[in-house]
């Protein structure tokens, strides 16, 4: 199991890379996501994918899953979340006060 | 069991919240803001004066013991640096109050500059590596704002790429963590630093400590530099100042930090990588110092030299090279405040960033003038002066760990910060130029000459009164040479 989400994981970075090596604004921010969702499934996965009951003491089971992994990545998605949303903000801002979405032509000048 | 270890990260914190609902009664602001730091710096140096006296002190919070709950941890390096952090924050602070314009003032620059301190203290006081990474969030997401605020179209193309860069790097921090946590399976930092032990570091964990070495690297500018040059010339001066004193200090901290308690068994191996970062840093670094004749350039470059210089303490790693190191980071942060304080004055002064169209400042600025020499020459580390004690330390131990090639690179780096400090201040204030527009003086207000003053102040008694500094720093030093004492402190019964 852990094998198969490795290489997802390593599809999910590679993609991701791909995507913030272009051009566009926008892909870059997908791009971001999506190497922000390989490293929340990397937590999970390093964690070891045992089987397990859900951590609720109610189960009354006999083994757990790890439960400090899900607290990181509880932890984890709330923050790139809101780094998400201000970077789209912010990629709304430029374009309308820069006039473009080519990363190109947002090298700069001394002039400004 | 000390709450007083908690207290310089939860001033700023209750800080900002309340300025937030105070945000269009700027006067207030400022006074609360700056109140608040004040009782911070008492507080930061009532903790140092408890930490001299009675050793590591720790706080579990909601008293679960280590490793499961998390700890904070004031061990003498991080006390120093939380002092210093307030001492250069409170000069910047100063710097803003009239400088930045009220517009960013009721837009929340003060709630933010709180946030921002909250997240570097924080920084520096946990020992849980995953709350290290919800400090540094803190503190990144304040500084993301900060850049950003006032919108620019300059400032919002360089924010573009800052939040980027960071997003990536912590990206990688998670992804590093994440990796180290299925490896030993703790988080604890000194609960790491045995399991590590343990486990003789070398393979998998040497992979672990190199990721952790990018992550903090891209963070401080050691090396991975490319994105600071540009981010860091586009916020107001007070803004930069906090920035060039503050953040790439907190990455040099992780680093001293993973590389002195937990990942220090394979030196060989990972202090060789950070030797030749560090080489390549004071060189790259000292070209571009040379090379520009921007003065938000050059002191953006001094800031990277700096960078180099203090990861060549920690690359050295002998006990000697440790004391030097801290003894050198409290004075870099100090005077690097001053220097970005300093160098905005004389750009607001000539109305230019450009030295060609800067001249004979020293008539009508004289104070400004002899400050910024003093301070370039406590910079170079002029003996009377504050960088003297810190360099000497760092150089000599760098000899006495055979390490002579990165030594002399380390010794012609300073005389690079001489170079391209000294022709920053014979262009800017000593040249007359006919050529140049005649611009009437200005007339700073009261608080921009106390927050220089002040931070120079600072920077001489930090050279004066080297020896009794020296007390703290060498404690400082002992800890980071023997990360038993911090394990101990944190895990005993």
């Amino acid at each position: 199991m852990e094998l198969y989400m490795a290489l997802t994981i390593g599809v999910l970075f590679a993609v991701g890379v791909y995507l913030i090596l272009s051009k566009s604004l926008l892909r870059i921010i997908l791009g971001t996501s999506l190497v922000t969702h390989a490293i929340h499934l990397l937590l999970l996965t390093t964690a070891r994918l045992k089987t397990g009951a859900a951590p609720l003491l109610g189960e009354k089971a006999e083994s757990y899953v790890d439960p400090l992994p899900q607290a990181l990545i509880l932890t984890s998605i709330v923050i790139s979340f809101g780094v998400t949303s201000f970077f789209f903000v912010l990629a709304y801002k430029a374009y309308q006060r820069l006039g473009t979405d080519d990363m190109e032509e947002l090298r700069g000048r001394e002039d400004e | 069991m000390n709450n007083l270890v908690v207290l310089p990260l939860l001033i700023p914190l209750l800080t900002a919240v309340v300025l937030i609902f105070l945000f269009k009664k700027v006067q207030l602001q400022r006074w609360i803001s700056l109140v608040s730091l004040l009782i911070n710096i008492v507080v930061a140096a009532l903790l140092v004066g408890q930490v001299s006296e009675k050793g590591i002190q720790t706080l579990y919070m909601g008293g679960w013991l280590p490793p499961y709950g998390i700890v904070f941890v004031a061990d003498m390096f991080s006390a120093l640096l939380v002092l210093t952090t307030l001492a250069a924050a409170a000069g910047c602070l100063l710097y803003a109050f009239r400088t930045v314009g009220e517009k960013r003032e009721k837009y929340y620059f003060y709630p933010f500059l709180q946030f921002l301190l909250a997240g570097v203290i924080g920084s520096f006081m946990t020992g849980d590596l995953f709350n290290l990474f919800v400090c540094f969030e803190v503190m990144l997401i304040s500084s993301y704002v900060l850049i950003v605020l006032g919108g620019s179209r300059r400032q919002l193309r360089e924010t573009l790429k800052y939040i980027l860069i960071n997003i990536l790097s912590s990206a990688l921090f998670v992804a590093s963590m994440a990796i180290l946590y299925g490896t030993i399976g703790t988080l604890n930092m000194a609960h790491i630093s045995v399991r590590v032990a343990e486990a003789q570091q070398g393979g998998m964990l040497n992979i672990i400590s190199i990721m952790f070495l990018i992550v903090f690297a891209l963070k401080a500018g050691l090396f991975l530099f490319y994105w600071l040059p540009g981010s860091y010339s586009v916020p107001p001066t007070a803004v930069i100042a906090l920035f060039g004193a503050l953040l790439t200090k907190v990455g040099l901290y992780a680093v001293i930090r993973t590389f002195t308690l937990m990942f220090y068994h394979d030196q060989g191996f990972t202090h060789t990588i950070i030797a030749w970062m560090a080489a390549a840093t004071m060189i790259l670094g000292g070209i571009g110092a040379a090379a520009y004749k921007d003065v938000h350039r050059i002191l953006n470059y001094n800031v990277i030299l700096s960078v180099g210089f203090i990861a060549f303490g920690l690359s050295v790693a002998t006990r000697e090279s440790l004391d030097g190191t801290v003894l050198y980071l409290i004075h870099d942060m100090i005077a690097k405040a001053l220097l970005f304080i300093l160098g905005g004055m004389m750009i607001s002064a000539a109305n230019s960033s450009h030295l060609d169209q800067m001249g004979g400042l020293i008539k009508k600025y004289p104070a400004v003038g002899w400050m910024f020499f003093v301070l370039a020459l406590a910079l170079v580390g002029i003996p009377p002066l504050s960088g003297f004690t810190g360099k000497v330390l760092m150089v000599s131990g760098g000899i006495e760990g055979g390490q002579f090639w990165l030594t002399a690179v380390a010794v012609m780096s300073s005389l690079m910060v001489l170079y391209s400090l000294i022709r920053v201040f014979m262009g800017a204030f000593w040249r007359e130029d006919p050529m140049l527009p005649v611009t009437e003086r200005k007339k700073w207000p009261v608080s921009v000459y106390v927050s220089a003053g002040a931070l120079f102040i600072i920077v001489i008694g930090l050279g004066l009164g080297a020896e009794w500094v020296y007390s703290f720093a060498s404690q400082a030093g002992e800890v980071l040479s023997n990360p038993s004492i911090y394990i101990d402190a944190v895990l005993k019964e």
